[in-house]
C-alpha cells in the first residue's frame, strides 16, 4: 500500500516579514542601531533636499535679461544667466548664422552613433568604417569650413560644448590605433620595441595631464622646426591623444591578455602570419571584451577635457566660467549657478556612459557563460 | 628570434633615433633664435616672488630651487591629507552601499553616482569660486564658537603654543606609546602561549591617564592657545588656512572618495558568501569573522586599485593651477616658467617629480603583491 | 529516552513571500545520524542551515542541546562552537595555511594556546588522512582533499553535531569516496550527524534514518532499510526511482 502525498499548502508570511511593515523592519529598523542611522539618515536627507529644492526651485529667478533678475533678498538659482548664455555655453563663438552646421554635424555623429552602440543593430564594420573614415573629414570640413562655399571658422570662436566634444572624441578616437600598437607592442616578443612601448605607456600614465598640455602647448612649438605650427586646439588634441592612448594601450592589453592561448595556437595552426592572427583572431576578441574598458576611459576622457580651459581652450566649463566676467551678469549666485548647470551637463554624459558601460559588461558576461 | 623580427626592431630604433634627433635639432634652433637660455642654472637665481603657502622658511630672495621645494612640499601636504579623508569617506561609503539598511545604502550609491560623474576641475572651481570666494570678508566672517572664523579670506583656526615644561607631556607621550607596544606584545604572546585573551584597551587608558596626570602634576598645563582676532581686514594670531588649501582639498577628498567607495564595495563582495557562513558556523563572532576572514581577504582585491586612486588623487592635485594654490605645477611649472621661459627643463623637472612618485608607489605595490599572493589560487 | 539534541517543532520559514519550510517537526538523538535526501528545491539544505541559524525562521521553535535558538538567542557563537558544518564548497579561508584554517576557531573561540590548537588541529587532520598537507594553501589541495580538510576543521571544535550540507555534490567522482570514507568513520565513531545528500549508499551504510523532504516539508522518513526497500509514498518512489 503507499500513501499519495499531497503538498501542504503554502501559507502567506507572517505580516512583519512581508509587506511595507515587514519591508521596513528589515530594511530600515532591523537592529536599534539600524534605527538610529535611519532617523540620522533621513534627517540629514531631508535637510539636503530642503536646501536643494529651496534653491534651486523657490528661491530661484526664472526670467529677466540681467544680472537685476537675480538680487532678491534671498536669492536661490539665478537661472535667467543660463537661458542668456545658453547658445555660448552649446557653440562659444561660433557664429550664429553658421550653427546649423554644428548641429549638423551632431545630427550625422548621432545617427551614425547609436546603431554602433546597440548589440541588437547589424551592419557594425560598415558603420565602424563610416565612423572613423567619411565622418571625421565631413564634420572636419562642416566645422572649420574654408570651402565649398562655406564661410571659414578659426577654431579661436569654437567653444562649449564643441569643444568639450571635439577634443573627447578625436582624443578617443585617436588612442584607439595607437593604443592597440602600443599594446600589441607592450606584449611583443622584440625587446626594444616592447622597451619603446612600455617606456612612453609608464610615463604618459605616471604624470598629470595638465603637464602633458603644458608641454602640447609650451614645448611642442619649440619641437617643430621654423614656421610649421598648429593652432592651440590642434595642439591640445596631440597631448590629449598621446595621454588616452598610454591609457587606453593598459586597457587593450588586459584585453589582450584574456584571450586564451589556444586562440593563437589555432590561428597559427592554420599557418596565418602573426599580423594575420593579431588582425583576424585576437584583436576582434580582445576589443569586444574591453568595450567597459574603452568607454571607461572615454568618460576619464570626458571629464579631463575640462583641463583645456588651464591652457586657454574654452571647453563648456571654461566658457561658463568666461561668462562670469560679464558685468551685466554679476550676482552672489551666478557662480554657484553656472557650475551647478555644467556639472548637470556632464553628468548627464558621464552617467549615461557608465550605465551603458555597466550594460555591456553585463551582455558580455553573460554571453562568455 | 627571426631575422625579420630583428630588421623590423633595427628599423624602429632607426626611426625613433631619428626622429628624437630631428626634434633636438629643432630645440637647439629654435632656442638659439629665440635667445631662450638652457640648462639648470636658473634653479639658482632668485624667485622674486611670494608664495601664500608655505612650509618651510621662504621668502622673495630665495631661489628657484626653493620655490620647486615649496611646490613639492604644498603638493605632498594636499595630497596626503587628501588621501586620508578620501579614504575614511570612501570606506564608510563603500560599507555603507552595502548596508542593509536601505536608506544608507542609497543614499551612499546618490553620493557615488553624483561625485564621480562630475570633473574633478569643476568640483574644485565650485568649492573656490562657488562657495569659498562667496564667503563674507573677515569683517562679517562666519564666527564658530568665537574661536574658529570662516571668510573669503581663508579659515582662520586657534594654534597651540607650547611653554617650559611641555617637554613632560612629551615623555609623557613617550611612556604611552611604549605601553602600548609592549601590551600588545604581552597580549600576543599570551594570547600564542595560552589562548587567553589579555585586555588591551582598559590597561593602556589605565597607564595613559596616570602619565598625564604625573604631567600635569610635574609641569602643571604649559600650552597657550593662540585664538585668531580680527586686526584691520584680516584676523592675526592662530593658524590660516587659505582658502585654495580647503576647496582643493576638499574636491580632492569628495571626488577620490566616491571611487574607493566602489572600490571597496567590490573587495568586500568578492569574498564569497560562504566565507562569511563558515567562519560563522565556526563560532566567530561577527566582528572575529571580519577581521580575521574577512578583511584580509578584500584587502587583496581592494589595495592595488586603492594605490593607483591614490596616486590619480596625487596627480590630480596638479589641478591647483586652476585656482592658484602653489603646488608645484602652479609655483614651478607655472610662475617659474613664466619669469624663466626654460619650458624643456621645467616641464621635465615636473614630469621626473610626478614619474619618480609613481615609480616609487608602483615598485611597493608589486613588493606587497608579490608578498600577499594567494598562493594555488586559480 | 534521553533528551534529544536537535528538536523541532511546527518549523516555519519564508523567503519573502516563498514559503520555504513548512510545519517541520524533527528530533535528532545523541549518538544519530540522519540523511536528508530530496529533489532540489525542497527546503533540504534550508532546513539545517537553520539548525546552526545561518538561517532565520519564523514560526515554531528549534531547541540545541535544550537552549532554544531564535531571535531571543543571547549568544549564537556559543551554539554555533558546537555544531559543526561542512558546505559544499568547502569554504576554506584561501589566505590561511590547511593548519592554519583548523587551528583558527579553537585559538579564537576556544581560547587555546597556539601549540595546543596545532596539536589538535594535527590530529584531525591525521584523522582525515592528510596529514602531511599541514602547511599547504587550500588552492593548492585537490577538491576531495580541501573537503576532508573542511571536516577536520570542524571536528577541531570538538562539536556535538556535525552537518553536512551536500558535502560531496562538488566533487569529481573519483573523490567522492574519499570524502564518503571519512564521513562512515565519523559514524562508526559514534558522531551525531545530520546529512544532506544524495548519496543512497552513504545513506544505507551509515544512516539510522532517511528522510525524504519535499516542497518544504518532510513527505516520510524511516530507517534506511525500510525507506529504500518499501517506500510508503508515491512522491518519494518516483524520487527514488530518479536517484537509484
Amino acid at each position: 500500500m503507499s500513501a499519495t502525498w499531497q503538498p501542504k499548502p503554502a501559507r502567506p508570511a507572517p505580516t512583519h516579514v512581508v509587506g511595507v511593515w515587514g519591508w521596513m523592519r528589515q530594511n530600515l529598523f532591523a537592529t536599534p542601531g539600524d534605527v538610529l542611522l535611519t532617523i540620522i539618515a533621513a534627517l540629514a536627507l531631508y535637510y539636503t533636499i530642503d536646501v536643494v529644492f529651496h534653491w534651486a526651485i523657490i528661491d530661484a529667478s526664472f526670467s529677466g535679461t540681467d544680472r537685476t533678475a537675480c538680487l532678491k533678498e534671498v536669492q536661490g538659482a539665478c537661472w535667467p544667466f543660463i537661458e542668456a548664455k545658453f547658445g555660448q555655453f552649446i557653440y562659444g563663438r561660433y557664429p550664429e548664422a553658421e550653427r546649423w552646421r554644428v548641429d549638423l554635424v551632431y545630427l550625422i555623429g548621432f545617427v551614425g552613433l547609436v546603431p554602433l552602440l546597440v548589440p541588437q543593430i547589424g551592419w557594425k564594420r560598415a558603420n565602424v568604417i563610416f565612423m572613423l573614415g567619411p565622418f571625421p573629414i565631413f564634420a572636419f570640413l562642416m566645422l572649420t569650413g574654408g570651402a565649398f562655399g562655406l564661410v571659414a571658422v578659426e577654431t579661436t570662436d569654437w567653444g562649449g560644448l564643441l569643444v568639450t566634444l571635439v577634443v573627447a572624441i578625436t582624443g578617443i578616437v585617436a588612442s584607439l590605433p595607437l593604443g592597440i600598437l602600443l599594446a600589441l607592442g607592450r606584449r611583443s616578443e622584440m625587446s626594444i620595441v616592447r622597451s619603446l612601448c612600455i617606456g612612453f605607456i609608464e610615463i604618459f600614465r605616471g604624470v598629470p595631464l595638465i603637464t602633458v598640455l603644458f608641454m602640447a602647448s609650451v614645448m611642442l612649438p619649440l619641437f617643430l622646426p621654423d614656421g610649421v605650427n598648429f593652432d592651440k586646439l590642434m595642439r591640445c588634441l596631440i597631448g590629449v591623444a598621446l595621454f588616452s592612448s598610454a591609457y587606453m594601450a593598459e586597457v587593450i592589453r588586459g584585453g589582450l591578455q584574456a584571450i586564451p592561448k589556444g586562440q593563437y595556437e589555432a590561428a597559427a595552426a592554420l599557418g596565418l602570419g602573426y599580423w594575420r592572427v593579431t588582425g583576424l583572431v585576437v584583436l576582434p576578441q580582445a576589443l569586444k571584451m574591453t568595450i567597459p574598458g574603452i568607454v571607461n576611459t572615454f568618460i576619464g576622457l570626458f571629464k579631463d577635457t575640462t583641463l583645456v580651459l588651464i591652457v586657454g581652450l574654452f571647453d563648456l566649463l571654461g566658457i561658463v566660467q568666461f561668462h562670469f566676467t560679464d558685468a551685466s551678469w554679476a550676482t552672489p549666485e551666478t557662480h554657484i549657478t553656472g557650475y551647478v548647470f555644467a556639472a548637470f551637463v556632464f553628468w548627464v554624459f558621464c552617467f549615461a556612459m557608465s550605465r551603458y558601460s555597466i550594460f555591456m559588461e553585463n551582455r558580455l558576461s553573460t554571453d562568455r557563460d | 628570434m627571426s631575422r625579420r623580427d630583428a630588421l623590423l626592431q633595427l628599423v624602429t630604433l632607426a626611426l625613433v633615433v631619428a626622429g628624437i634627433g630631428w626634434l633636438i635639432a629643432n630645440v637647439a634652433d629654435n632656442l638659439d633664435r629665440q635667445n631662450i637660455a638652457s640648462g639648470f642654472g636658473f634653479l639658482n637665481e632668485r624667485a622674486g616672488f611670494g608664495i601664500s603657502q608655505t612650509l618651510i622658511d621662504y621668502d622673495e630672495d630665495d631661489s628657484y630651487r626653493q620655490v620647486l621645494i615649496i611646490g613639492l612640499l604644498n603638493t605632498l601636504l594636499v595630497s596626503v591629507l587628501g588621501i586620508i579623508f578620501a579614504s575614511v569617506l570612501g570606506f564608510l561609503l563603500g560599507v555603507g552601499r552595502l548596508s542593509r539598511n536601505w536608506l544608507i545604502s542609497k543614499i551612499a550609491m546618490v553620493y557615488i553616482e553624483i561625485f564621480r560623474n562630475v570633473p574633478l576641475l569643476l568640483q574644485i572651481m565650485f568649492w573656490y569660486f562657488g562657495v569659498l570666494r562667496n564667503l563674507p570678508s573677515p569683517r562679517q566672517a562666519i564666527n564658530i564658537g568665537d574661536v574658529m572664523f570662516l571668510s573669503n579670506r581663508g579659515f582662520a583656526l586657534p594654534s597651540v603654543s607650547f611653554m617650559d615644561g611641555a617637554g613632560f607631556y612629551g615623555l609623557a607621550l613617550l611612556a604611552i606609546i611604549v605601553t602600548a607596544i609592549g601590551l600588545r606584545r604581552r597580549a600576543r604572546k599570551l594570547f600564542l602561549a595560552t589562548g587567553q585573551i589579555v585586555a588591551f584597551w582598559k590597561p593602556l587608558g589605565i597607564v595613559s591617564l596616570a602619565v598625564l596626570l604625573l604631567a600635569g602634576a610635574v609641569a602643571g598645563l604649559p600650552f597657550a592657545a593662540d585664538i585668531p582676532s580680527l586686526r584691520g581686514f584680516n584676523f592675526r594670531g592662530g593658524m590660516s588656512v587659505i582658502p585654495e588649501f580647503v576647496a582643493l582639498l576638499l574636491a580632492l577628498s569628495l571626488y577620490t572618495a566616491a571611487f574607493i567607495a566602489e572600490i571597496v564595495r567590490a573587495g568586500i563582495m568578492s569574498v564569497y558568501q560562504g566565507q562569511r557562513e563558515a567562519a560563522a558556523a565556526l563560532g566567530l563572532s561577527h566582528n572575529r569573522a571580519l577581521s580575521l576572514v574577512v578583511i584580509p581577504q578584500s584587502l587583496r582585491v581592494i589595495i592595488p586599485p586603492l594605490t593607483s586612486q591614490y596616486l590619480n588623487l596625487t596627480k590630480n592635485s596638479s589641478l591647483a593651477v586652476a585656482i592658484a594654490y602653489p603646488d608645484i605645477v602652479s609655483v614651478f611649472a607655472g610662475t617659474t616658467l613664466t619669469q624663466v621661459g626654460q619650458a624643456i627643463e621645467i616641464i621635465f623637472i615636473t614630469m621626473m617629480v610626478y614619474l619618480l612618485l609613481s615609480l616609487l608607489t608602483s615598485w611597493a605595490m608589486n613588493r606587497y603583491n608579490a608578498r600577499i599572493a594567494l598562493v594555488g589560487q586559480n | 529516552m534521553a533528551q534529544p539534541i536537535v528538536q523541532i517543532r511546527q518549523l516555519n520559514k519564508w523567503y519573502g513571500n516563498f514559503h520555504v519550510l513548512r510545519d517541520i517537526d524533527l528530533d535528532v538523538a545523541q549518538g544519530e545520524k540522519i540523511v536528508i535526501c530530496g529533489p532540489s528545491g525542497s527546503g533540504k539544505s534550508t532546513l539545517i542551515r537553520c539548525i546552526n541559524r545561518l538561517e532565520e525562521h519564523q514560526e515554531g521553535t528549534l531547541m540545541f542541546d535544550g537552549e532554544e535558538i531564535g531571535d531571543g538567542t543571547k549568544s549564537l557563537e556559543d551554539v554555533r562552537k558546537n555544531i559543526g558544518m561542512v558546505f559544499q564548497q568547502f569554504n576554506l579561508f584561501p589566505h590561511m595555511t590547511v593548519l592554519e584554517n583548523c587551528a583558527l576557531a579553537p585559538m579564537w573561540v576556544l581560547q587555546m594556546p597556539k601549540a595546543e590548537a596545532e596539536a589538535v588541529a594535527r590530529k584531525f587532520l591525521e584523522r582525515v588522512r592528510i596529514p602531511d598537507q599541514a602547511d599547504k594553501y587550500p588552492g593548492q589541495l585537490s577538491g576531495g582533499q580541501q573537503q576532508r580538510v573542511a571536516i577536520a576543521r570542524a571536528l577541531c571544535m570538538n562539536p556535538k553535531v556535525m552537518l553536512f550540507d551536500e558535502p560531496t555534490s562538488a566533487l569529481d567522482p573519483e573523490m567522492i569516496k574519499e570524502v564518503l570514507d571519512v564521513m562512515v568513520e565519523l559514524g562508526d565513531e559514534g558522531m551525531t550527524m545530520v546529512c544532506v545528500t544524495h548519496e543512497m549508499g552513504f545513506a544505507r551504510q551509515v544512516a539510522d534514518r532517511v528522510i525524504f523532504m519535499d516542497a518544504g516539508e518532510i513527505v516520510e522518513q524511516n530507517n534506511p532499510e525500510a525507506f529504500f526497500a518499501n517506500p510508503q509514498n508515491e512522491r518519494t518512489k518516483l524520487f527514488l526511482s530518479q536517484v537509484l
